[in-house]
């Protein structure tokens, strides 16, 4: 069957996806429309370009509707469960770099390691009833970081989006988020704990254990990886 | 693989057989508030369990286990002593292994309140033991409250022991704590630059220059923990030969009798443990009343830090050795602290235990082949 690629439908991730490939001698690009989600792979027989949001990447892959995706590595750890069983990463991309951290209020003098928080966070829930509370989207890299740590007393509140701003609104005491620059958690009275990088994240080339690999999407396969200087 | 009717069939006859014994049958809701659980078990607990929601009544989770409601049952209005059983599906998340079951039977005997532990914990084990017997099962045993009498008893200051009692069930952080109280571990470099600071500035100077005051942890909070820090930091190291007592305590795994002497050994040098001691000695003296051959009977100290952090006594499980693939076929254990937390403000005795039917059965027909 045709070997499906999933990659980024838009934005600075898609375009530097296609930087990316051109830079490794395949060219891929969107047809179409400016609007239409359609693209096409240059030069290499059987390969289908699926354009998707990059969210939507892990759980393609998981199911094995694509063979091949582009996507954060965040991302993949965080939405696809036991994801080393389900997915393999192929290639780190070298771009879409983001570090997913803890950061508590620079006010807390007293806190600087995990070890730091979990005493904190024990007497915090004395102090002020419930547990200490902590804003994030990435739920289980987050859970199996604070699991590893042995970290007590705390609980994930769900934050899409501003998660900067919770401590300040009172919704979450310490939060867990991605950033480059730290820019965004200084402006907001944050810092990242000395041991509190959860995930090193950048955009990464990932193969779908699950998905159809009969003979025709293991020949484009080899092709492309050759290609691409995969050693694969 | 047996059919859910077989299943059923082989939890009835383990639910009549409590029932026999004296246990009231109870029912417990499938859908379960979920704040109690998570404030109960903590974020770990959403690894476990099913979460669903409505816009009503906010979280539910899909029951993981019968022992919150049926402590919360008895809490609001049980008699003293009471013995229930239950029998019923319960839901386990299973992100790991896909063929692990998400899905299970548990049948379940729990007993709350009497006026001797020791006997009450011997009622519940000898039960499982007697109902599990024809398997060859192997049975393990231990007593968290020993570990906690333990930590009770070390020459150090009671937020120390606090800390330590809060991670006996996190045993990898529970030795990072002792390395440190122990002085085996060096002083984190961060945490001496803030020492020597608060000495040289003042805590109020420091807290003035970390930034503006954000979230509902307070000024007062932060400064409370660097008076901590600072008092603690003046602490002498516990003595290297109780954290050798300690390591030599949690290391045993010998049978009752000798786990019993080698452990009054230590409380020679640690006599806090020996009321716990004294304890274990009438709960062996019940088991054999009950008809156990305690002289072949396991016990691990560090049985149980693994588990849910709320056995606080006795604690037990039965295995299959023939089959180190499957969990424990029944397991079980005091509970006293989750009656005191869910009883707001009343706590009552309780032990009990549950078993899966659905291994016995495997188990049965493994041993009929």
């Amino acid at each position: 069957m045709t070997l499906k690629l999933g990659v980024p439908s838009k934005g600075r991730l898609m375009d530097k996806t296609f930087d990316w490939f051109a830079g490794h001698g395949v060219n891929i690009r969107r047809t179409g429309s400016e609007r239409e989600y359609s693209g096409a792979v240059e030069g290499i027989a059987g390969v289908e370009l699926v354009l998707l949001s990059a969210g939507e990447i892990p759980r393609e892959l998981a199911a094995g509707r694509i063979h091949l995706g582009v996507t954060g590595s965040d991302l993949v750890q965080e939405r696809i469960a036991d994801w080393e069983t389900r997915v393999v990463a192929l290639e780190p991309m070298g771009f879409g770099y983001a570090d997913l951290v803890i950061a508590v209020p620079r006010c807390w003098a007293d806190v600087d390691t995990l070890d730091d928080l979990d005493a904190a966070a024990a007497a915090f829930r004395a102090a002020h009833g419930h547990r200490l509370r902590i804003a994030t989207k990435y739920h289980r890299l987050v859970r199996e970081f604070l699991r590893e740590a042995g970290v007590a007393d705390y609980q994930l509140v769900d934050s899409q989006g501003a998660t900067e701003g919770t401590v300040k609104n009172l919704t979450a005491e310490a939060i867990a988020d991605i950033t480059s620059t730290g820019e965004t958690l200084r402006a907001n009275h944050l810092k990242i704990l000395s041991d509190g990088l959860i995930h090193r994240s950048q955009a990464t080339l990932f193969k779908a254990r699950a998905a159809n690999w009969d003979g025709a999407a293991h020949d484009s396969f080899r092709a492309l990886a050759a290609r691409l200087g995969l050693d694969a | 693989m047996a059919s859910k009717a077989e299943i059923l069939a082989q939890a009835e006859r383990l639910h009549a057989f409590f029932r026999n014994a004296g246990a009231d049958p109870v029912q417990a809701a499938i859908l379960q508030p979920a704040d109690t659980l998570l404030d109960l078990y903590g974020e770990d607990i959403r690894a476990r369990a099913y979460v669903t929601a409505d816009a009503a009544r906010g979280e539910q989770m899909l029951r993981p286990d019968f022992t919150v409601p049926v402590v919360q049952m008895h809490m609001q209005a049980g008699g003293d002593p009471a013995r229930y059983t239950y029998c019923g599906e319960v839901f386990r998340r299973q992100e790991r292994d896909p063929n692990r079951p998400n899905e299970y039977i548990q049948v379940g005997y729990e007993l709350f309140g009497g006026e001797n532990p020791a006997e009450a914990d011997a009622e519940v084990f000898a039960l499982f033991s007697e109902v599990l017997s024809p398997l060859g099962l192997r049975a393990a045993t231990g007593d968290i409250g020993l570990l906690l009498a333990a930590i009770g008893g070390l020459s150090t200051t009671p937020k120390r022991k606090a800390a330590l009692r809060r991670h006996v069930w996190r045993p990898r952080r529970f030795r990072a704590l002792l390395d440190r109280f122990g002085g085996r571990a060096p002083v984190p470099e961060a945490r001496k630059r803030l020492l020597a600071e608060i000495e040289a500035k003042g805590g109020a100077a420091i807290l003035d220059a970390a930034g503006p005051e954000i979230g509902l942890r307070s000024r007062a909070d932060v400064a409370a923990r660097l008076e901590t820090l600072v008092q603690d930091a003046a602490e002498p190291p516990i003595s290297a030969a109780e954290v050798e007592l300690l390591d030599d305590m949690l290391s045993i795994r010998e049978t009752c009798p000798n786990a019993l002497a080698h452990m009054r050994d230590i409380a020679v040098d640690l006599p806090a443990i020996a009321p716990a001691l004294d304890l274990l000695e009438a709960r062996l003296e019940a088991l054999e009343g009950q008809g156990i051959d305690v002289d072949l009977l396991d016990f691990e100290a560090s049985y149980g830090r693994t588990t849910m952090e709320y056995y606080d006594g006795f604690v037990f499980g039965f295995y299959a050795e023939t089959r180190p693939d499957l969990p424990p076929v029944a397991s079980g254990g005091r509970y006293d602290a989750l009656t005191r937390i869910l009883g707001q403000g009343r706590a009552v005795p309780a032990v009990g235990g549950v078993i899966r039917p659905e291994l016995v059965l495997a188990l049965t027909r493994e041993g009929g082949q």
